[in-house]
């Protein structure tokens, strides 16, 4: 009666989504007067690549030593895997390439790769291990000490020390700082096949194009706090209308600004698109400026990119200040 | 499990340094020289018969402490400076980041690291001192009393220091560190020599300065047991009280009770090294 009883139970458990990768809510950090980290919430799905964006100093760096028991919160929570970071356990399955990438400069690549195995606690075969440095491209390095290695072969070894021990997230703090264009686009690709496996990765990164191209979703930073977050869809939703036009008077003018936010230099026109649009607004925009007597000369649908999208939103936060 | 492989890892590291070459170097150096030193000795004492068979036993047994005070104290150099790259350079330089970030508790790590250091530490009192208790008894034929008492506490002395080493390296850098750990253990070893020049006129007060001291820091009441387990014991009477201050004539072996003071000393300095390495930001 009781083994099932304690079987239901179980499969009820095991029949609920399993726990996000990292949730953390309300993190607050100052370092002295400075308020480095203020009431930051954010969730990474399992097998979801989020991107963490932001200026020098908005505190993405301080947000991700937080979730690993790195620096200690002033006020908020974490769960890492479902468990509270608190727990070194809850670390179990991470992996981690810090910002400031560094390590014993007195082991070999393969030493290094082994003992982060055994602080892990992990099985991890020699050949597995090989495979991980052919991942970043240190195969015929193995076996000589780190010490001799340049900054950019470091960081692939820090690559390999963060894939190493099969984790469920990884944790990458600007992971291409030291790498040329090559090796970019390797991170990249590793970042996809990651995702492919249903890992998930929290990327923060200065290249926003990086960002743009892997990531599910993106939380935007600035002065510690978040400024902006959501899907790529969502962030870049806001499409625009770029059109040469001659001979607008105040209707078509109001017709115009109707649709969206409208900046005019000259003839050219640029109005901003309603993100819920099921494919009329330009159509029906263009058969009422012509009804309006206006002559369109050209109309071309624009893209916002993440770049203009991040530097528009922080400029929002700066004259909002 | 993880404190075995971070105890490997930080002898491992010992091991790979140029501090092991420069601990080697001086080793031997020291060794060599007094090797030549107490050779010197023995011709002296067969070309000239200047000297009784208890004389040269009391000069020899001098030497001796002289030479393993050099020996104390490039132990505690060598792991003062172990310590402290150990714990804050790798903090600093951001080779704790990695490690931290894995499921392993601070206090673990810490664990592993002080034990590292103090095999390394004991093992090289243990190796320079039995090679120096044979140069001298291949040279001038001196066995001292105790000698497995005498590197316990050199031993004991070694991973005092290297326990402060470690409790300043989670506060301040490597090299203020292992600077500050260095110091402390000289100004000891003065206080100590003051205390017993206070003992020798009897003064209270400068006897003081000695006995809080080596309760404060117990480096130097150590040396004093070991110094005490190497020297001859008919040298305390031979000499009589015109040595009573001399700084390498020991008075007396330790009592239980400083050897228990050690013993909760280390712990309540490693206590305090936990905290500190627990609650600080890296």
């Amino acid at each position: 009666m009781e083994n099932t009883a304690v079987r239901a139970a179980e499969q009820l458990l095991a029949a609920l989504p399993p726990s996000p990768a990292v949730w953390c809510s309300g993190l607050r950090k100052r370092y002295g007067r400075r308020t480095a980290v203020d009431d930051v919430s954010f969730t990474v799905d399992r097998g979801e690549v989020l991107g963490l964006l932001g200026p020098n100093g908005a505190g993405k760096t301080s947000v991700i030593k937080m979730l690993l028991g790195l620096v200690r919160p002033d006020a908020g929570e974490v769960l890492l895997l479902g468990r509270p970071s608190g727990d070194p356990r809850s670390r179990e399955r991470v992996g981690y390439l810090p910002e400031l990438f560094r390590y014993q400069p007195w082991l070999t690549a393969a030493e290094v790769l082994a003992l982060h195995v055994r602080l892990a606690g992990v099985r991890v075969t020699d050949d597995e291990r090989r495979e991980c440095l052919a991942l970043v491209g240190l195969a015929d390095r193995a076996g000589d000490r780190v010490g001799s290695f340049s900054k950019g072969m470091q960081q692939r070894l820090g690559l390999a020390v963060a894939l190493v021990a099969r984790p469920e997230l990884v944790v990458l703090d600007e992971p291409t700082s030291a790498l040329d264009p090559i090796g970019r686009v390797d991170v990249r690709d590793l970042v996809l096949s990651l995702k492919a496996r249903g890992v998930a990765v929290l990327l923060n990164s200065h290249l926003i194009g990086e960002v743009e191209r892997v990531c599910d979703r993106v939380v935007i930073l600035d002065r510690g706090r978040v400024a902006a977050a959501g899907t790529l869809a969502e962030l870049l939703g806001a499409r625009e209308l770029r059109l040469h036009l001659t001979g607008v008077e105040a209707a078509a003018l109001a017709r115009l600004a109707g649709t969206g936010a409208l900046t005019r230099t000259g003839d050219d026109f640029t109005v901003a698109l309603p993100a819920e649009d099921d494919g009329t607004a330009v159509p029906d925009l263009v058969a009422d400026l012509i009804a309006l007597g206006v002559r369109v000369h050209a109309v071309e649908p624009g893209r916002i990119s993440l770049e203009e999208r991040l530097l528009g939103i922080l400029r929002h936060e700066e004259e909002a200040r | 499990m993880t404190v075995l492989a971070v105890a490997g890892l930080t002898l491992r590291e010992a091991g790979r340094r140029k501090v092991l070459r420069a601990l080697a170097v001086l080793t031997v150096a020291l060794l060599g020289l007094s090797a030549w030193g107490f050779s010197r000795l023995a011709a002296f004492e067969i070309d000239h018969g200047g000297l009784t068979s208890g004389e040269s036993r009391l000069v020899a047994s001098q030497l001796l402490n002289l030479v393993m005070f050099g020996l104390s104290l490039i132990a505690a150099l060598g792991t003062a400076f172990l310590a402290g790259p150990t714990l804050a350079g790798e903090l600093e330089s951001g080779i704790a980041l990695a490690v931290l970030a894995r499921p392993v508790r601070r206090t673990t790590v810490l664990l592993g690291k002080w034990l590292g250091l103090v095999a390394f530490g004991s093992g090289f009192v243990a190796v320079a001192g039995v090679a120096q208790f044979l140069v001298v008894k291949v040279t001038v034929d001196y066995w001292p009393p105790d000698p497995v008492v005498a590197l316990v506490l050199l031993a004991a002395q070694t991973t005092v220091l290297l326990t402060l080493g470690l409790l300043l390296s989670t506060v301040v850098s490597p090299m203020a560190s292992g600077i500050v750990a260095v110091g402390l253990f000289g100004a000891t070893w003065v206080a100590g020599v003051v205390g017993g020049v206070g003992d020798a006129l009897g003064n209270d007060g400068v006897a003081r300065v000695g006995t809080v001291s080596r309760m404060l820091l117990p480096t130097d009441g150590l040396w004093r047991g070991a110094m005490h387990a190497i020297q001859d014991p008919t040298a305390l009477a031979g000499l009589g009280p015109a040595f009573d201050g001399f700084p390498f004539l020991s008075q007396a072996s330790l009592t239980l009770a400083y050897l228990a003071w050690t013993a909760l000393w280390v712990v309540l300095v490693w206590g305090l090294a936990a905290l500190s390495f627990v609650r600080r930001d890296v």
